[in-house]
């Protein structure tokens, strides 16, 4: 990566200045006082807190079970959204960018799913997945007789709460794969026309690798984004029936606010910003090492 | 001629599909402003019989959205645009200059932005108490600016690593400085960019309520979610009321997306000129 | 660039007003959570300071779970209001009580005879009040003043139920008989029950009534404080009733979770026989379908030498703060929202049941049968037991009672999984 030396280099630190100096206010300290906290047995009143050293990190590790199956859970609504949600949105960006009629109007209809809050798409899809909601009305009228509860069946309900969470977040994946694809200079296609490239070999030569960059800001995007799902839980299942829709965060907010271990929610938040981390640093690293090898 | 068409007509429809999919339920919602609490169970039209488009005026007057509005108008212009002068000049030095350390610094930005940390919300309230700027429009501003910044310089970067260098080095053989660089050159590259930044965080401040709710207590400061508030009563929804407002809630954000793909198309535009 | 700058610098200048004002010793300001209140609130509000000239203004911030956050932080910096709610258990207001942030209001309780204090249910005062040697080692003494009441009950709807031949005469009063008419219902393709049990609390309320009723009360004080396993036959019992309830289907589907808004609409649609509720659900119930026929269902017995109490208690309370400025101010206002005619003029507005016993005769027949248990001391509320069951347990034991109603667990599976869950907090807390 070539970069033209300007004369004095610590002038360039002034570029980064006003987004480090928040960053020291607004990240830092409230993150120390989180993982000041999560060393404490405190429910969030009370002025004096117990300090326990350890304590919560190795109940949560190596007790909580259920804290895994909630992470479980969360990895599986993720991995949904990364395959079916994914493929789907760069399909239809590739459609869009191509140049179809109407093209404005589809993009103002996929958009509208995540502009709503996740109160408001938690009542509406409560309709739709209701005993004698929507979907069962719709499927009758196809002959197959439907009198599930989508979202209180043991079995349906994770699934239930996937295909929410990817209605909702489509739209996201739309318009970042679309931006990246209408960054694409059109020149490269027109030479490549030029060559006698059919679409597929367009797409597969210029298309895509131009496109990694964004395939992976998209890829992370999304793992984060799922695995901090809450609202739509909280709206539809409350994290049941049972402990089958329990994600992450539905665990660290009951803890915070509902039987107030605030300590142990903060330990909780810190091994999951953790996981993110991992997960997150391994996608980048992966894609690193294959523009290496690329390039 | 005749293949074309079909061919055409083949791709809307998965476009469609996926379309009808997504606008059914928002259909729903703006069917639902226009019923009435005793029908908006029972009647599952999409077109109700006898509109009652007086709820969304109704809403609007119940609820107070004035001063809500303007609030958070205020507040999306100051947070998006603090975001995107921050994280732009952040993401210009990351992609196309050098300076010590640089690698550490990015990745300390990427890996906030990979760390969510759920009450950390707490310890900012207390850190804003210490500054005394609780119950101040700065101090529901200002943590916003700085939670947008991390995915604003991932972003922008992503974009701007993709500008060949030799643009840089033209300019500068011209006797450009950095920041004409940046300003007027690369900036105007990066609009995509731009335009999903902008619709992403205008959509976050818009909807934003927790910290609204834990760092104000005055009404006049308040955002617009703190109207639809009064509808979500602890016991009772009154939905159609709920409904209208989420409608009247959505509209500016439509038209800063409808404005903002025109501005992303413009972008591609100018590219291809400077191309 | 320079424009835009100035611009920006200008727009906070002119938008950076602090708005935080000098204590005003004529004011008080009240943090509430109740947005179906707002209106009433501010024409009370009105109509006190017509009255006494001191402002009250109410500030509201919903919904419950961030007001309890909002009230939870301020406290740390010591930002509370002059008056404000405290959502939570008994552990979290004992450690309000205990830090210090809520006033004593027992000497004004007192006062005159016991005037104020006598005013109230005495359900609704004990939920407000710590006893001397109470678990918490909260310091004695009555915190907070009830402005209206409520139980849970199973409710049932006349029209449904007179199609399988059921009325005010014939109603179930064993559990056997209501099982009975569980199955004659699903025969006749009536859907059954209907309650926001993906709410913890609302299954475990009702678990509770029906615990209390099968082993008496000291044998489920015995259970939380760990001397009996949650395995015992008779705890064995209570979660085989929700397994007679899902052998006769009487789950309308989707119950299990439901918040209790979606479960008010069905009840309220005439989509469900029976609900289980709490007072509130009256407005709730007559702004869906003001023509809705129902009544209230006395919980149908397991075991005829107990009683079998319901949950009933405040419905909303408020406290002072110990450090305000106005403490005199507040308990004046305080007792005068508490009075006859502030009380009568909530109820007709809100629909809820006032605290103040007076007020009786001003609620509608509906209201009154809710009422019953209170004035029949037949309630029960977690935060008056002597012991309270740790948060953890708790919460297992509703998601366990989930478990038999999907057919996941048996009883007996159900009873071992709470038990561990109950070994593993005592375990983690010594």
């Amino acid at each position: 990566m070539k970069v033209v030396n300007r004369d004095n280099q610590l002038d360039n630190y002034l570029w980064i200045l006003p987004a480090l100096a928040m960053f020291l206010v607004f990240t830092v300290y409230p993150f120390y006082k989180v993982l000041q906290l999560s060393f404490v047995e405190w429910d969030g009143i009370t002025p004096h807190v117990k300090f326990v050293g350890f304590k919560n990190y190795i109940n949560i590790l190596f007790h909580n079970k259920i804290w895994w199956v909630s992470v479980l859970h969360a990895g599986f609504i993720t991995l949904f959204a990364l395959t079916v949600q994914n493929f789907f949105a760069l399909m239809l960006a590739v459609l869009v960018d191509r140049g179809v009629r109407f093209g404005n109007f589809y993009r103002l209809c996929y958009f509208l799913p995540p502009m709503l809050s996740g109160i408001v798409v938690g009542i509406m899809w409560n309709l739709v997945l209701n005993a004698d909601g929507l979907l069962n009305f719709l499927l009758n009228k196809i002959g197959i007789h439907s009198k599930i509860a989508w979202l209180a069946e043991p079995k349906t309900a994770l699934l239930s709460v996937a295909v929410i969470h990817i209605w909702k977040g489509f739209g996201w994946a739309f318009v970042i794969f679309l931006a990246g694809l209408q960054s694409i200079p059109r020149e490269l296609y027109e030479a490549a026309d030029i060559d006698g490239a059919t679409y597929k070999q367009k797409f597969y030569y210029v298309t895509l690798p131009l496109l990694v960059p964004v395939l992976v800001l998209v890829s992370i995007l999304t793992v984060l984004g799922t695995m901090q799902i809450y609202d739509i839980i909280v709206t539809t299942t409350g994290g049941g029936p049972g402990y089958h829709t329990e994600v992450p965060f539905t665990q660290i907010i009951t803890r915070m606010t509902g039987t107030s271990q605030f300590g142990y929610a903060c330990a909780m938040g810190l091994i999951f910003g953790i996981i993110l981390l991992v997960v997150s640093m391994a996608q980048l690293l992966v894609s690193t090492i294959k523009n290496k090898y690329q390039v | 001629m005749k293949s074309n068409f079909l061919r055409e007509i083949l791709l809307h429809i998965p476009l469609l599909i996926t379309a009808s999919i997504c606008i059914l339920p928002v259909w729903w919602v703006f069917a639902s402003a226009l019923k009435t609490q005793q029908t908006i169970f029972t009647d599952f039209s999409l077109f109700p019989k006898n509109p009652n488009f007086a709820n969304f005026i109704l809403a609007w007057k119940k609820a107070e959205f004035g001063t809500y509005f303007i609030n958070s108008v205020v507040y999306t212009i100051l947070v998006v645009g603090g975001i995107l002068l921050i994280a732009s000049f952040a993401a210009f030095a990351f992609s196309r200059l050098n300076f010590p350390l640089k690698n550490v610094f990015y990745y300390l930005f990427l890996a906030v932005l990979m760390i969510p940390v759920p009450g950390a919300i707490v310890g900012l309230y207390l850190l804003l108490n210490k500054l005394g700027l609780t119950n101040t429009r700065i101090g529901y501003v200002l943590p916003q600016i700085n939670g947008g910044i991390p995915f604003g310089i991932y972003l922008i970067k992503t974009f701007m690593d993709k500008i060949p260098y030799e643009l840089d080095e033209a300019a500068y053989i011209e006797g450009c400085n950095k920041f004409n660089l940046f300003w007027k050159i690369i900036f105007p590259l990066i609009k995509p960019a731009i335009g999903v930044l902008v619709i992403f965080n205008v959509l976050g401040v818009w909807n934003e309520y927790m910290l609204a709710l834990l760092v104000l207590s005055d009404k006049h400061l308040m955002p617009l979610q703190r109207a639809l508030v009064v509808f979500q009563g602890a016991h009772l929804v009154n939905y159609p009321l709920l409904m209208s407002g989420v409608i009247v809630t959505i509209l500016p954000v439509v038209i800063v997306y409808i404005f903002m793909q025109r501005y992303i198309i413009s972008g591609i535009i100018q590219g291809a000129l400077k191309g | 660039m320079n424009k835009k700058g100035l611009l920006i610098i200008l727009c906070l200048c002119l938008f950076n007003f602090s708005c935080r004002k000098i204590e005003d010793k004529n004011k008080i300001v009240v943090w509430h959570w109740m947005s179906d209140k707002e209106e009433v609130f501010e024409q009370l509000a009105k109509k006190y300071y017509e009255q006494t000239g001191t402002e009250v203004v109410f500030q509201l911030f919903a919904p419950s779970e961030a007001y309890s956050q909002k009230v939870k932080t301020a406290a740390q910096t010591k930002s509370l209001p002059d008056i404000f709610g405290i959502l939570g258990d008994k552990r979290d207001f004992a450690s309000f009580v205990k830090s210090g942030y809520v006033l004593n209001l027992t000497e004004y309780m007192n006062a005159n005879n016991k005037e104020w204090l006598k005013r109230f249910f005495p359900q609704a005062i004990a939920v407000n009040q710590f006893l001397k040697d109470n678990e918490f080692n909260a310091p004695e003494g009555i915190y907070g003043v009830p402005i209206d009441v409520t139980t849970a009950q199973i409710l049932y709807n006349k029209d449904l139920l007179s199609r399988v031949g059921i009325n005010e005469k014939n109603l179930p009063k064993t559990f056997d008989e209501f099982i009975e008419l569980g199955r004659k219902l699903k025969e006749k393709g009536i859907p059954g029950f209907v309650s926001g049990w993906g709410e913890i609390w609302l299954i475990s309320t009702f678990a509770q009534s029906y615990a209390f009723n099968i082993m008496g009360f000291e044998k489920v004080m015995d259970t939380f404080k760990g001397k009996v396993s949650y395995t015992d036959p008779d705890w064995i019992k209570v979660f085989k009733i929700f397994e007679e309830m899902k052998k006769v289907d009487l789950f309308v589907p989707g119950t299990i979770t439901m918040i209790n808004k979606v479960a008010e609409q069905i009840f309220a649609t005439n989509k469900a026989a029976f609900a289980f509720n709490g007072s509130w659900c009256i407005n709730v119930y007559r702004q869906f379908n003001p023509n809705l026929n129902y009544g209230v269902l006395p919980m149908p017995k397991v075991n005829f030498k107990n009683s079998i109490p319901v949950w009933g208690g405040p419905g909303n309370s408020f406290f002072i703060n110990a450090n305000s400025k106005n403490k005199d101010k507040c308990v004046d206002f305080l007792k005068w929202l508490t009075e006859e005619e502030q009380q009568k003029f909530l109820a007709e507005n809100t629909g809820n049941i006032p605290a103040n016993k007076s007020c009786l005769k001003y609620i509608p027949a509906i209201s009154k049968s809710f009422v019953k248990d209170l004035l029949n001391n037949n309630t029960f509320h977690p935060n008056t037991l002597p012991v309270s069951e740790l948060p953890e347990v708790y919460l297992a034991f509703g998601k366990a009672i989930q478990s038999i109603i999907t057919g996941e667990k048996t009883a007996e599976q159900a009873a071992q999984e709470v038990q561990e869950a109950k070994k593993r907090e005592m375990n983690r807390l010594k």
